[in-house]
């Protein structure tokens, strides 16, 4: 399936990922973030069951310390 | 468009400002100067001598509550501009009633749990308002990393996204302050497009 994250075309082999995969295959392990999939935001809690599907749009922001 | 008609525009709006630091301090000055009309400021910190080196603040208001000194500083900028405090650490239930009414709402928090906090908060209980978020400006010097992206029409983030503040890459005045009046521009830009 092919998705766009953070404006970027991203490719994956199988049908659909769910977060917490999407995070695994990519290798984003930074803890703190906000994901939102096609404007929703999904909480840590939901990382686990949310499914990111073909031609979803997933942007994701890091929150780093400092201000 | 003409600085008055500007300043008559920005004057008929409200931004609420989550945390009075080097991100709050500097980027409420930037809209007071600005003429937004109203300004909703949180903070349950004070003035420390640390802070000088990127906060708005002065040596004699060490030990004022930076709400308060917040609200001096920008009456002796623009008088005109109406400034709410809120003396208390934002949470989320609080944040909701806080923030009401507020066209757009700056994250300018230090820690990194409490951006998440908001940002969740915000996103979940008022949807409609747009979040600037100001993520990423440690150190000194990488200017060209310092960046801007829209993420939706409801969230905004200012800043490298990639330095984190610790003991030996300390925030300091220029980039702190660069993200902050980015935020700043970002919140004019959205309140000069939107209608009242």
């Amino acid at each position: 399936m092919k998705i766009v994250l953070n404006n970027r075309d991203e490719e994956f082999n199988s049908d659909s990922v769910t977060v917490s995969e999407m995070l695994i295959l990519k290798k984003f392990s930074f803890r703190l973030r906000i994901i939102k999939i096609n404007g929703t935001l999904i909480t840590k809690e939901n990382y686990d069951t949310t499914v990111i599907r073909n031609g979803d749009n997933v942007q994701m922001l890091y929150l780093m310390s400092g201000g | 468009m003409r600085i008055s008609e500007i300043r008559s525009h920005l004057s008929k709006f409200r931004v609420g400002i989550a945390g009075a630091g080097g991100l709050g301090s500097n980027c409420a000055v930037a809209l007071a100067r600005s003429g937004v009309g109203t300004l909703i400021i949180a903070d349950y910190d004070v003035v420390e001598t640390l802070n000088l080196n990127r906060q708005y603040y002065f040596t004699d208001q060490v030990g004022l509550m930076k709400t308060i000194a917040l609200k001096e500083n920008i009456s002796r900028i623009n008088p005109d501009v109406f400034v709410i405090t809120h003396q208390k650490q934002l949470d989320m239930n609080n944040i909701p009633e806080i923030f009401s009414g507020c066209d757009v709402v700056v994250e300018a928090f230090d820690r990194s749990d409490m951006k998440e906090m908001l940002i969740e908060t915000m996103q979940t209980y008022m949807p409609g308002i747009p979040v600037v978020v100001g993520s990423g400006m440690a150190g000194w010097g990488q200017t060209e990393l310092i960046r801007y992206r829209k993420i939706d029409d409801t969230l905004y983030v200012c800043g490298d996204e990639l330095t984190e503040v610790s003991d030996d890459n300390p925030p300091m005045a220029p980039r702190v302050g660069m993200v902050a009046n980015m935020q700043a521009n970002v919140v004019i830009e959205l309140l000069m497009n939107a209608e009242i």
